[in-house]
């Protein structure tokens, strides 16, 4: 179309940026190729919405470089803004003002004329379901409903490349299923996007390619399936309803598991990876547990989950982050896992 | 796929040329004139501003024409102190508009609002251009009812209709420098509830230790010293003097250095507050 090039729709190489003494990015490299959806998944704090805003114009990296559409985000800032369409963590609608009035709003600041904004927000209204809603003030609408405005108003410009920062982050269920829906339907029209997001089965849903980040570097990246197999294999798992002896679960199946099993000593829920040896090793967590008198609920293998992959790169659950960056330190050197993981993606 | 090879994707940008100065300008006015429309709607559209902007005020007119008014002695102003009183509430009702470009401001940039319109291809001045440009029109239509309703309980401009208009003018300009000043409180603060708070910290200290609702002669004259060399004296000095007649020239000018001292500091720390905001 406009832009001739045939390099990817993202690039990113060796990104910096701090707040004060804060790395937020420590040089991340991304590419996305035109059309495909990007994940990238990571806790609170992880570095995920300052890139974001660095791809979006919002902020100036100290260091590296960001492409979008073939332009510079710092040198062809204007040009970038024409081709993205930004979709923020809260819905950055006027509450006041009606969906019509709002997507109108957008329209007439992408500069198109009275008739046309009125027809593209039309447009956009049928297109997100909210048509019977278009007149009434969006402080009425649900919160789902919020985020479809909000994610509408982003399309307003028919962006090449969408950024989504956490799009469903706050959703019900069945909010967070229709705007997944939404999103495919999006992708399948041939936007490209790219999609930060703390929930690890977010990703495996909507995501081509995955990154994950922690603590503003890239420590992973390939297909969820690829992620998956880093793992190693299954994942056994159960609960322990007696929170006494969970330690004990733990150590008599610590053999059986290659690496570490978790535990988490709150809910009592312990899994551990078995690599290839699934049934064998069910027998065995059965019989030693059986041997040591500990009572379990559901043991099961399950094939491994994002949960698992990134409790394997960065020896702590995705959720167990908390927000902001003041213990960042301390956490990074809790176990060795981490920084081989990160050795690893580095080549 | 983070192995990226050097090279890759770098093969040169295809650099459009910017439009010419005078497009810029062109679309400049029409992004300042279409935020200028959504903040009047929203305005419109919540009770609780136009409480906060019309009928407060209102009551004020009222409060001091009728409750305190009669305790307070204003020895030679021509129609009593009704007269001496709309003046200076017009002024403290011009810069207590401004509460509403702060809190405005601060919402915008913690909901995200203002990441969102920085990021497309719109002028980024008219956010903050169309902020300013609708509340003074707001500042302005207050001001309007301000003096229609002190015309029902008795103020008269005694001056001439020129010099009451000039005295309306004079409002406005003091309240969009106020203005500045809020908006810059409301960008750096950045946090709804903090911003209101500040707000009331330096403005009601600002409005009321001044010559607005009684003659500073009646202070204590420490407090007197404050009050008598303070921009707000200066200027409600000379919108009174132009409503009722009286000397303008000396109040006039230092009320002007003051405005544009308060411009030429504020207008850049706001825009710089702004640029940074996120």
């Amino acid at each position: 179309m406009s832009v001739p090039s045939s390099g990817p729709a993202i690039l990113v190489q060796g990104l910096t940026k701090s707040f004060g003494e804060v790395r937020a990015l420590r040089g991340i490299d991304l590419t996305v190729p035109r059309g495909t959806v990007l994940g990238v998944l990571g806790p609170n704090g992880a570095g995920k919405t300052t890139a974001v805003r660095i791809l979006t114009t919002l902020l100036r990296p100290d260091g590296g470089r960001a492409i979008v559409e073939g332009y510079d985000v710092v040198s062809h800032a204007a040009a970038v803004r024409r081709t993205i369409g930004l979709s923020g963590q809260s819905a950055a609608i006027q509450e006041e003002l009606t969906g019509r009035e709002n997507l109108e709003l957008v329209g007439r600041l992408y500069h198109l004329s009275w008739p046309n904004a009125r027809t593209r927000a039309a447009e956009l209204l049928e297109q997100f379901d909210l048509s019977d809603a278009a007149n009434r003030a969006a402080k009425t609408y649900s919160g789902g409903m919020q985020r479809r405005l909000d994610l509408a108003a982003s399309l307003v410009g028919r962006p090449k490349v969408l950024f989504l920062d956490e799009p469903t982050t706050g959703l019900d269920p069945r909010s967070r299923l229709g705007m997944w829906e939404i999103i495919r339907s999006l992708v399948a029209g041939g936007t490209t996007l790219l999609l930060t997001t703390q929930y690890l089965d977010e990703a495996d849903e909507l995501a081509d390619q995955i990154v994950v980040i922690d603590h503003g570097q890239v420590i992973a990246a390939g297909t969820s399936e690829e992620l998956k197999g880093r793992v190693g294999g299954d994942v056994l798992e159960f609960t322990v309803p007696d929170r006494n002896r969970v330690s004990d679960a733990a150590e008599a199946i610590a053999r059986i598991g290659e690496g570490e099993p978790h535990v988490d000593k709150e809910t009592g829920v312990i899994n551990v990876g078995v690599g290839g040896r699934g049934s064998e090793a069910l027998v065995e967590a059965v019989r030693s547990l059986d041997g040591a008198s500990v009572q379990t609920q559901g043991l099961a293998l399950r094939r491994p989950s994002l949960d698992d992959v990134f409790l394997a790169l960065t020896g702590h659950a995705a959720e167990e982050d908390e927000p902001g960056g003041g213990k960042r330190g301390k956490r990074r050197g809790r176990r060795s896992g981490g920084s081989d993981a990160e050795k690893a993606v580095s080549s | 796929m983070t192995a990226v090879a050097p090279a890759a994707g770098a093969a040169a940008p295809f650099v459009p040329s910017g439009p010419s100065l005078l497009t810029r300008a062109h679309w400049a006015v029409i992004d300042t004139l279409t935020i200028t429309r959504r903040n009047l709607l929203v305005w419109m559209r919540v009770p609780a501003y136009i409480m906060f902007t019309v009928i407060q005020p209102v009551m004020f007119v009222l409060l001091f024409r009728y409750v305190f008014g009669g305790a307070i002695a204003v020895p030679g102003v021509k129609g009593g102190y009704v007269n001496f009183l709309l003046p200076g509430i017009i002024g403290q009702t011009a810069a207590f508009a401004t509460f509403g470009t702060a809190i405005a401001l601060a919402q915008e940039l913690q909901k995200g609002v203002i990441d969102r319109l920085k990021s497309m291809p719109m002028a980024r001045s008219a956010v903050l251009a169309g902020r300013l440009v609708a509340d003074t029109i707001r500042m302005f239509i207050t001001i309007v009812i301000v003096v229609g309703v002190g015309y029902l309980v008795g103020f008269r401009f005694e001056n001439g209709v020129g010099l009451a208009i000039g005295m309306i003018v004079l409002a406005t300009v003091f309240g969009l420098a106020i203005c500045c000043i809020s908006a810059y409180t409301g960008l750096a603060i950045g946090d709804e509830e903090s911003v209101q708070a500040f707000g009331l910290v330096w403005l009601f200290p600002l409005t009321f230790l001044s010559s607005a609702f009684v003659p500073i002669q009646s202070m204590p004259g420490w407090l007197q010293a404050f009050a008598n060399n303070q921009p707000v004296t200066y200027v409600i000095n000379v919108m009174r003097s132009m409503a009722l007649g009286g000397p303008i020239a000396a109040d006039l000018w230092k009320s002007i250095a003051w405005l544009a001292g308060i411009f030429i500091v504020f207008a850049p720390l706001a825009v710089r507050a702004y640029k940074r905001a996120s």
